[in-house]
Formats: structure tokens, sequence, C-alpha cells
């Protein structure tokens, strides 16, 4: 009984600390630069970088393009996220034939950039 | 909700389009008449040479819009000007055609089965200043656009016929043709084919993709874009540097053969060039 209790107590307190961290989150990272997941919208949405938006539906974004299916529930669809940034690095591998543009294998995006990407994409 | 997904993805998996390199020309048309027809039922075959607006009720809406007032009435005149104007040999373009020149554009590119090359319309009218000894004119734009916009227009309303013979090296400059239609290029890694088979009607940002068929017809047109008319090799020019391909040169061997291909999948539909277009 005395056991169960605590266990509950660490669990709210391990809750908390993680709603704190979140909520934090955006502070601190407009303390200390964009995060990964801001970067990789910014690099997501850019004509010049990933253009995303020329094929697929995201978020907020306007005007999308409708050649790709909408970005949505990748969750979901990609439970290991490796698959996910494998899928944006080159979308030649799953599908010989595929309009998507192999980003890592051409060399469209650098590597850090498939990973702001992929931690943005991840998060819709 | 896993399943209705991959439900989706599968079916945003396109089955792609292909034409075999052994398949004749004719087989080639059937084809691609066939696809068109199924993708988009409720465009009649002689609107294809609409392009997009062919598809889209509001763009072609705009688009007649504009067409009361063409932007391209400047360059018909200009054209026509050109055209009649005698050469320093007092000669004029006239004496080079067939018909003087008038009405003849939907036979272009044609197969000289003298020289065993195809000549577009532009390279025609080249020909016949150097005939002449008058200076070669630019590729893309500007007199050569004009002209060729001016002689096309004598020939609204004639139906597309390129002809491929059956004669090996003919047949070779349409494979090469068909062949960059089909290859997947630059750095984007996308064909012709992909934009305009696999998803014509199908959006890339705003831009709507149009087919194939009836992608010639109305060449050289006057772009908004370009504040100006531009021959079909300009376009080419365009599509392959947006997918970051170096463009190959205008009325060189490579376009010269995709012309003659691309034009020739437009038979048996009218020619209405010069077209305005964003
Ligand atoms: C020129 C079109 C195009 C562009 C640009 C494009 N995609 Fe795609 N994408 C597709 C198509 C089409 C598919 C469907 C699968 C296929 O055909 O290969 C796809 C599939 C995907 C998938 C798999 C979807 C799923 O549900 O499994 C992801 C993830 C994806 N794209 C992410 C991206 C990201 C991120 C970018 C930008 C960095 C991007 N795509 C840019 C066309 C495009
Ligand atoms: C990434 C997509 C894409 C690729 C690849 C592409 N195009 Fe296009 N093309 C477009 C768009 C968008 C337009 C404007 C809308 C339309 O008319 O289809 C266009 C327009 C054209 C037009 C003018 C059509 C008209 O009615 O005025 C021609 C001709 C053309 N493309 C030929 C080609 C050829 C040939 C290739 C390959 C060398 C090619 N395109 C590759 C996207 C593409």
């Amino acid at each position: 009984m005395r056991h169960t209790a605590r266990n509950i107590t660490t669990t709210v307190l391990s809750l908390a600390t993680l709603l704190g961290a979140l909520l934090l989150t955006p502070f601190q990272a407009s303390a200390a630069g964009a995060t990964a997941v801001e970067k990789g919208k910014a690099v997501a949405v850019n004509r010049k970088k990933g253009n995303c938006l020329a094929c697929h539906a995201m978020e907020d974004g306007t005007l999308p393009g409708n050649i790709g299916p909408p970005l949505v529930a990748m969750k979901a669809r990609y439970p290991d996220k490796a698959k996910l940034r494998a899928q944006i690095w080159d979308a030649t591998a799953p599908n010989p034939n595929s309009i998507m543009p192999p980003f890592g294998r051409h060399r469209l995006l650098s590597e850090e950039e498939i990973d702001q990407i992929t931690e943005y994409v991840y998060t819709l | 909700m896993k399943e209705l997904l991959t439900a989706t993805l599968v079916l945003g998996l396109l089955s792609v389009f292909t034409m075999p390199a052994q398949a004749s020309p004719e087989e080639d048309l059937a084809k691609l008449r066939a696809f068109y027809k199924n993708r988009f039922p409720n465009t009649q075959f002689s609107d294809f040479k609409n392009g997009v607006y062919s598809i889209d009720a509001d763009l072609r809406s705009q688009w007649e819009d504009i067409e009361e007032f063409p932007p391209y009435e400047l360059n018909l005149e200009k054209g026509k000007t050109l055209f009649e104007t005698p050469f320093a040999n007092g000669k004029t373009y006239a004496s080079c055609f067939p018909d003087d020149g008038i009405g003849i554009a939907q036979l272009y590119p044609f197969f000289d089965s003298n020289s065993g090359k195809v000549i577009t319309l532009e390279a025609a009218i080249n020909q016949c200043r150097a005939a002449n000894s008058e200076k070669a004119l630019k590729w893309k734009s500007g007199p050569i656009a004009d002209l060729s916009g001016y002689m096309h227009y004598t020939s609204r309303g004639k139906t597309i016929n390129v002809i491929i013979p059956d004669d090996p090296r003919a047949q070779k400059i349409y494979e090469q043709g068909k062949a960059i239609f089909f290859a997947k290029r630059g750095q984007m890694n996308a064909s012709c084919a992909d934009c305009h088979i696999n998803y014509a009607g199908n959006k890339v940002r705003a831009n709507l993709l149009g087919m194939a068929i009836g992608q010639t017809t109305h060449w050289p047109s006057y772009r908004s874009k370009w504040g100006g008319m531009g021959t079909l090799h300009r376009r080419y020019t365009g599509c392959n540097k947006q997918v970051r391909f170096k463009p190959y040169k205008a009325q060189g061997p490579e376009y010269t053969a995709l012309e003659y291909f691309h034009t020739y999948i437009s038979n048996g539909l009218e020619g209405n060039a010069p077209g305005n277009r964003m």
C-alpha cells in the first residue's frame, strides 16, 4: 500500500516535470535559438529547400500541391522515426518511380537539414 | 486508423504509365489517348489542344477573358511584316516553303529524307535565311517567335499531322525524343512524363499540371511571365531548369527529337498557335 502510494507520487511528480519541460520548451527555445522542430519547419516550407508544400499539404501551409499524400498522423504511419528519415532521404528506394526528389541522395538538403525536417514532420 | 492511412498511401502510389521502346508510334499514340480519356472523361478529345484550360473551368474563364484582347496581337503583326518584307536579294520567306508558307505549320516538325534530319519550323526559317544570305535569328524569342507565331496562325484550325516515315533514321529520332520525355532528370529527379502524364491534373503548389497531348499545338506562345512570345524550345528550357537540369541547346538534336515525339502525339488535334499562357 505504501509502496503503491509512493509509485503514484513518483508518477505524478515525473508527469509534472514532463509537463513543465514541455511548457518551458518554447520559452527556452526563444532564448537559445530555434529548436530542431522549428528549424525543420523553416527548411520544409522554404521553396529553395524542402519545398514540401509543392506536393504535400502540411498543417497551416498555404496553397499546397496534391501530388503526394497530406503529411498527417506521421507517428502512426512511421512508428520508426528512422524510416521516416529514410523516406525523405531517398523516396526512390521504396518506389523507384517516385516523383518525390531524393533529398539526401541528390544532396538537395544537408544531413543536418534532413534531421531537422524529420523532427518537424514527426510532429505532424 | 492505421489501416485507413495505409489505404490512402496505397492509393497515393500511382501505377506509372510506360511506353515500351519497342512500341510503334501509332501504338504509343493510341495508348496515350486512351490514358487521358480515362483520366479526363469530361474533356472532349478535340479540347485537349487547350492544355490545362481543357480540364479546369476557372482557369479557362480567366484565359478566355484574356483572349478577348490577345496579348500576342502585336507579335502577329510584327511576324506578318517580317514574313512579307523582302530580303536584301529581293526574295521573301514565301520562296522557301510549300504553298508560300501559308497554312503549312501543322506539318512541322518533319523528317527530311535528304538530310536524314528532323526540321522544325524555326529551323526551316533560319535555313531560309541562310539560303538567302541573311544572318540567323536567335532561337528562343524575338523575331523568330513572331515569324513562327504568324506562320502557325495561318494554320489555325488545321489538324496537326506529323509523319514518322518508315525510315530507320526517322524512327531513331522519334525514339530519342520519347526517351528524353520519359527520362528522370536533374537534382529533382523528375521526368516530363512524371508531371505531364502520371500526375497530369494534379497540382504542384498552385500550378495545375497539363497533359502531354495538346501541349505543343499552341506554340509559340505569349507568356505573361516572359512579357512576350517564346518558342517551344524556350518552354522546354524552363521545364528542365525547374528540376535543376542543365537545359539542352535550343534547336539542338535533343530538343528537336523531343519536339518530334511531343508534336507527333498531338496528331489529330487542331493547331491553335499562338497561345497565351501565364
Ligand atoms: C515533387 C513532389 C514531392 C515533393 C517536393 C515532396 N514529396 Fe513527399 N511524396 C511525394 C509522393 C508522390 C509521395 C507518395 C509516395 C511515392 O510516390 O513515392 C510522397 C511520400 C512522402 C512520404 C510518405 C508518406 C506516407 O504516408 O508514408 C513522406 C513522409 C514525405 N513524402 C515527406 C516529404 C517531405 C518531408 C518533403 C519535403 C522535404 C517532401 N515529401 C517533398 C511527392 C513529393
Ligand atoms: C516538376 C514538374 C514538371 C516537369 C518535370 C516538367 N514540366 Fe512542363 N510544365 C510544368 C508546369 C507546372 C507547367 C505549366 C502548366 C501546364 O501547362 O502544364 C508546364 C508547362 C509545360 C509546357 C507548356 C504547356 C502549355 O500549354 O503552354 C510544355 C510544352 C511543357 N511543360 C513541356 C515539358 C517537357 C517537354 C518536360 C520535360 C523536358 C517537362 N515539361 C517537364 C511542370 C513540369
